[in-house]
């Protein structure tokens, strides 16, 4: 047969193929924060846990488990690899598209594999201030709903970029945004831009 | 790519067989448009009859009961979308049957133009299937009022290979005064089937399932049933059917055909002891999987297997590295982000599709290769399960 490419690039196979730093169940490891992101119905569930250097606030150990596609075993393999060493506060920062260009990049409709692994590691972050007292350094990650009329929040339009929506429109038939009133036109349009260009604009 | 491949992925598409193969490297040369009067011409139009001939006697048709098409997906669109010509003096054009039937483990060509019909105002019902994947006499009976139309039931499905009992669900759709089509793109040439035994109106078939070329399939119109076509604008296949002929794909699906009638009965025999010894080999190496589909009425080459705690398109892909090609009903290798319409018919969780593969043996695979699918597959859910937020080992 000839040679043919694989789905996706280089970098993702060879996380895909060699994970690094998966959680053993028998490992009894003692972790200082712990966050679980995305459901199993969904087909994505995965778990982070951290180490952290206490007076220095650095990360100095990573580990995660996947429920997922390639996709999001390799995203969650490489987020492991990126935060070892990293400062609190920059690896609260990190998001999909730093994880994405990591890889590489994902294939559009993959990208949302890649989110989820940058969430389980905020909430294991404000997990470790949680556990050792410091709950004036979790940052919450609040809704806001946008179109009052049916009820649609910025995160749920977030949600619908990631799922594929990239016009107003497709806005609309996916979540009902601003199907109401229409007042939130404007804004929902300026949210449609940020958050296509936050997930998808080239690595 | 790994040095060997192991194709485990027939219900998708099969390789061609090598006499098709040879068959259509013999036509390539044959260019004459069948329409032609002159010898080139009728060179092409006497290899599509004989093609023509092959496909009708291997489903008990006569030749002018089957046309050719461009897919079995051409053809059930075909099909369906001819309920509602609304153009007068249309054979299809019945006052008052705005009604279909179907079910929701069809395949997307009938789902997706089944959506679009009721769109347009067709009133069309889905039939509930079992756990098994079957549907119910009893409910077809009740939807299956005086104005319905037609009745569209797949006889062997794509995902998990359950067989319908299609002789018993034309009866009850012809009592009822509807028509009956069946897509039986994965039936034929993988079990028998016999339209006057069956006693379908309509019924589809591909050729790149059964070893033959892509881009060719034909559809049974049983002579007296009404017909309309979705291609207009030639006299070709009887006016039913516009364009010039796939003269090369239609010789390669009457190869094929040709071929099935010769090693089909040998070949379901030795697929059910291939399936029965890696259905096997699976349960005893390992825990916690479900097999999905009708232990009985199911395609002889088609395993549906779910791995607790294991994505489908992560199995996919490491058995892809191992050389070995299946597919899944998981949403992730889906491209919809949506898992299997099919597994989720059943009413298993989705959960259960997407840990779902499908294995879907076929004339090139031995018992080495499942063997050696047997080996590594045990590997690879082991592999994913240590990975697995879901997964708990038992002690």
């Amino acid at each position: 047969m000839a040679q043919v490419n694989w789905t996706y690039t280089d970098k993702v196979k060879e996380h895909f193929m060699n994970p690094k730093n998966i959680l053993m169940d028998e490992e009894n490891y003692q972790e200082d924060g712990k966050g679980v992101a995305g459901n199993v119905k969904c087909g994505d569930e995965m778990l982070v846990v951290i180490k952290v250097d206490k007076k220095k606030a650095i990360i100095t150990d990573c580990k995660w488990k996947t429920f997922g596609c390639a996709s999001a075993i390799a995203s969650t393999s490489a987020l492991s690899e990126m935060v070892k060493g990293m400062k609190l506060d920059d690896a609260y920062n990190l998001s999909a598209k730093d994880i994405n260009k990591e890889l590489g990049g994902l294939p559009d409709h993959k990208i949302h594999c890649s989110v989820l692994g940058d969430k389980a590691l905020r909430i294991a972050i404000n997990d470790y201030y949680t556990r050792n007292g410091m709950e004036d350094k979790v940052k919450k990650e609040e809704e806001r709903v946008v179109c009052k009329c049916m009820n649609v929040t910025d995160q749920e339009i977030e949600h619908a970029v990631l799922e594929g929506a990239r016009t107003f429109y497709e806005l609309q038939e996916m979540t009902k945004v601003g199907t109401g009133c229409g007042e939130c036109q404007e804004e929902v349009t300026q949210l449609l831009e940020t958050y296509k260009q936050k997930h998808f604009c080239q690595v | 790519m790994p040095e060997r491949i192991i194709y485990m992925d027939n219900n998708a598409t099969t390789p061609i067989h090598p006499e098709v193969k040879k068959a259509m490297i013999d036509a390539i040369g044959v260019f004459g448009n069948p329409s032609s009067l002159h010898g080139p011409g009728r060179e092409a139009r006497q290899l599509v009859e004989a093609a023509r001939e092959k496909v009708a006697s291997f489903i008990g048709a006569s030749p002018e009961e089957v046309m050719f098409v461009g897919s079995g997906s051409e053809a059930n669109n075909t099909i369906l979308n001819a309920l509602t010509c609304q153009r007068m003096g249309c054979a299809y054009h019945r006052e008052g049957l705005n009604k279909i039937v179907t079910t929701t483990i069809e395949h997307p060509c009938v789902l997706e133009t089944s959506k679009c019909l009721q769109e347009k105002g067709v009133d069309v019902s889905y039939l509930d299937v079992d756990i098994h994947g079957k549907i119910d006499t009893e409910q077809l009976k009740e939807v299956t009022t005086d104005n319905t139309g037609l009745v569209s039931v797949m006889m062997a499905n794509n995902e998990i290979g359950t067989i319908q009992d299609i002789k018993t669900i034309a009866e009850i759709v012809h009592q009822r005064g509807a028509l009956f089509h069946t897509d039986a793109v994965q039936a034929v040439g993988k079990i028998p089937v016999i339209v006057q035994e069956l006693g379908v109106d309509f019924l589809t078939l591909s050729g790149h399932k059964i070893y033959g070329p892509k881009g060719i399939g034909a559809l049974y119109v049983r002579k007296g049933a009404p017909f309309c076509p979705l291609i207009r604008g030639g006299h070709q296949e009887r006016g039913r059917r516009a364009g010039t002929e796939n003269t090369l794909g239609i010789i390669g699906l009457g190869k094929a055909i040709e071929m099935r009638s010769q090693e089909m009965e040998a070949e379901e025999k030795r697929l059910l002891e291939l399936k029965a010894a890696l259905r096997k080999g699976i349960e005893q190496k390992i825990p916690d999987v479900k097999f999905i589909g009708h232990p009985t009425d199911c395609l002889p080459g088609t395993l549906n297997a779910s791995f607790d705690g294991a994505e489908g398109e992560a199995i996919i892909l490491y058995l892809d590295l191992e050389g070995i090609s299946v597919s899944t009903g998981s949403a992730c290798a889906s491209g919809s982000l949506d898992p299997s319409h099919v597994i989720l018919a059943t009413g298993l969780p989705a959960e259960c599709a997407h840990g779902s593969i499908r294995i879907s043996l076929g004339r090139e695979n031995t018992r080495e290769e499942v063997e050696y699918m047997i080996d590594t597959l045990p590997l690879v859910i082991g592999k994913i399960r240590d990975m697995s937020t879901v997964y708990k080992r038992r002690q």
